[in-house]
């Protein structure tokens, strides 16, 4: 029992980041961009997030709003590498998955130059606290699984519904979905669906910034260039995996991080298995999983990937 | 379009492509107050200053120029190989696995040998996602990434347990590293004083064979026309489904033997940290080639100037050297963007347009 509900407190708080960026990717495909990038922006995200609160307190304990406004950081320079992405996908309409190693690369490389020049070598942060909720944290079993975490793991379960809602039930995340899956008849009732793309690329950056100041704020507590270790790639993998949806995203996210806290649980129970290739199985799991997915295609933005031009028949 | 004019509007967008990054990266240069100037002399001058320095950036161009002839390959037979740096570990671990087991072998046979198994690992490695995207639609932007993913675990893995070199566990000094390969699979050095070997015959050997390949015979042909257009060439009778795998298997042979071809020319044994980077530079080096071996081989000696300049500005003018990825990364999207612009006569039609409208404008006000 207790070794199920150390894997439980322990995978949920895991899962946090790639739920963000993932539903950051979701808005951005169903508004039928593809950005691979994801994982510079995340990069991004993780290095600024940690610098305000390093910078103002050079490894000694800060004030919230210091945090507050390192995750700030994050995400509004997340949603300017959204915007940048665009303007060379949408704008220019450069292929989207190869610009999309661009930005990865641009985005991993800036992080990393500005890490060395601004903090130098490793540095660890106090970052953000946990925040038990008072009473409810104090219910056994489900106390420490649900309710003993970061105050950012609260809200981005919060963010899930919330998410839900506006793609589903408000006139922007219609607008998004139309945008995606046929943005000739969304052009025709008058949707500017370009600027509809650069408000979900816009959206889904500033998400990915703060997945990553996730990162380096919550989990691991300090910046390095390994940091993001290929989450934004499962994250745009999961969007496929949760075919566009919000819930069945939050599934797929939970279900990587349970098998992560697993294995690290499995280590340190002690059990003789080469620890290389329990690191391997969560991105061999996102290749079995996308294999058996095929299906799900079908159901996508039918628009994914394609640049829209209004003065072209296609 | 002539002929002429082609590749001179290639030329036009990669020096822009060129322009944009340097001018990209000057900003950020800017930003971590860095002197500008200092900084990209160093990298662009310095490393061709000495001998021994174009050595070096020789003997990165090597498998930059091997690596980016396939991933062209790929590209133009239309899908996108970023799975470089798994393949070419992959065969890095094939090659050196060979060369353990043989030693006896004379050079005659066991080089070839070797560099054989290098390629091989790495189209097993590529076999993978082009099965997945042609038999199950699997996106190979994704799988490629994940496979890299599980190719480094597996390579440290190798490193650390089956082919760790014994006298590093009795020295105790426990390095993950191979044993030293016997002077049969070395490849010779060129130039004295300098680490060229003749790999550089292997990759000109190579870029020839890719040309003759893509454009020379039907085959080639047929994957390029796939590349182009997916139904027209399913509607030409080209089997689309087969020039994928066959795609993926030639460009991971292509990072599998620049794999081989760097440890047995500069490393002679399996170490960490081989690949650092080549399969995403690989990249970069097929687009600023323009995708064609004529370019790819000036492509690479330029992208192996400016790792070894920025190792370089890393000690003389204090600038990271993760800058390399920062232009890297401008380079393509400029690279990407502009093509398209280009291709496109109606978006700087309109651009003028509306520019002049707005001129209008305010003329009247």
């Amino acid at each position: 029992m207790d070794f199920a509900v150390n894997i439980l407190a322990l995978g949920i708080p895991f899962s946090v980041a790639l739920l963000l960026a993932s539903l950051g990717e979701m808005f951005n495909q169903r508004a039928g961009v593809f950005n691979l990038g994801c994982e510079g922006i995340m990069a991004m995200g993780a290095f600024l997030g940690m610098l305000v609160p390093y910078a103002a307190g050079q490894g000694a304990p800060v004030s919230g709003a210091f945090n507050l406004l390192g995750l700030l950081l994050a995400m509004g320079a997340g949603a300017l590498l959204g915007l940048f992405f665009g303007l060379a996908v949408i704008t220019f309409r450069a292929p989207q998955g190869i610009a999309g190693i661009g930005l990865q690369m641009f985005g991993v490389g800036t992080a990393g130059t500005l890490f060395r020049h601004f903090v130098g070598g490793t540095q660890s942060i106090p970052g953000i606290d946990r925040l038990p909720i008072p009473v409810l944290s104090e219910i056994p079993l489900l106390g420490p699984v649900f309710f003993s975490h970061n105050p950012l793991v609260y809200l981005t379960f919060l963010l899930v519904p919330a998410a839900w809602y506006i793609l589903f039930r408000t006139p922007w995340g219609l607008r998004v979905r139309a945008s995606g899956t046929n943005p000739r008849a969304a052009d025709s009732m008058g949707i500017r669906v370009n600027l509809v793309r650069y408000q979900a690329l816009a959206v889904g950056g500033a998400l990915a910034g703060l997945a990553g100041a996730y990162l380096s704020l919550c989990q691991v507590k300090m910046f390095s260039d390994e940091i993001i270790a290929g989450r934004g790639f499962i994250a745009v993998a999961l969007v496929y995996f949760g075919h566009w949806r919000p819930l069945k995203i939050t599934g797929g996210a939970l279900l990587f991080s349970l098998a992560q806290a697993l294995q690290l649980a499995i280590q340190g129970q002690g059990i003789d298995f080469p620890y290389e290739f329990a690191v391997m199985l969560p991105y061999a799991l996102v290749i079995v999983v996308l294999a058996f997915s095929r299906e799900s295609l079908l159901l996508g933005p039918t628009a994914l990937g394609k640049p829209f031009n209004r003065e072209m028949r296609t | 379009m002539t002929k002429q004019f082609k590749i001179l509007y290639r030329m036009v967008i990669i020096l822009l492509a060129g322009a944009a990054a340097m001018l990209l990266g000057a900003f950020i240069l800017w930003a971590i107050g860095a002197d500008v100037t200092k900084t990209y002399s160093v990298i662009i001058l310095e490393p061709l200053k000495n001998r021994i320095q174009i050595g070096e950036v020789i003997i990165r161009a090597i498998p930059l120029t091997v690596i980016a002839l396939g991933i062209s390959v790929a590209y133009r037979s239309g899908i996108i190989n970023i799975g470089a740096e798994g393949q070419m570990a992959m065969g890095i671990l094939a090659a050196t696995a060979v060369a353990l087991a043989l030693p006896g072998l004379p050079k005659a046979v066991l080089l070839p040998l070797a560099l054989t198994a290098g390629a091989l690992g790495g189209a097993a490695w590529g076999f993978i996602p082009g099965l997945l995207k042609a038999k199950l639609h699997v996106s190979e932007l994704l799988s490629t990434v994940m496979l890299n993913y599980i190719a480094a675990q597996f390579y440290t893995f190798c490193l650390r347990g089956p082919m760790l070199d014994p006298a590093e566990i009795t020295m105790g000094s426990g390095t993950p590293q191979s044993m030293r390969l016997t002077r049969a699979v070395w490849l010779d050095r060129l130039v004295p004083g300098t680490r060229i070997h003749t790999g550089v015959y292997i990759a000109l050997f190579l870029a020839f064979v890719v040309w003759l390949l893509l454009w020379r015979t039907s085959w080639g042909y047929r994957m390029r026309a796939a590349g182009a257009g997916e139904r027209a060439a399913r509607y030409g009778g080209i089997g689309v489904a087969g020039c994928l795998v066959a795609a993926m298997m030639i460009s991971g042979a292509f990072a599998g033997l620049a794999g081989a071809v760097e440890v047995a020319g500069v490393h002679r044994r399996a170490i960490e940290g081989i690949t650092g980077g080549y399969g995403f530079s690989g990249i970069v080096v097929a687009l600023f080639g323009g995708l064609h071996p004529a370019g790819i081989v000036p492509a690479s000696f330029f992208f192996g100037l400016l790792i070894v300049g920025a190792d370089m500005t890393q000690r003389m003018a204090g600038v990271p050297a993760n800058m390399v990825l920062v232009l890297q990364g401008v380079i393509i999207l400029v690279i990407v963007a502009t093509r398209m612009v280009l291709a496109n006569p109606y978006l700087a039609d309109r651009v003028w347009r509306r520019y002049r409208a707005l001129f209008r404008h305010n003329m009247e006000e």
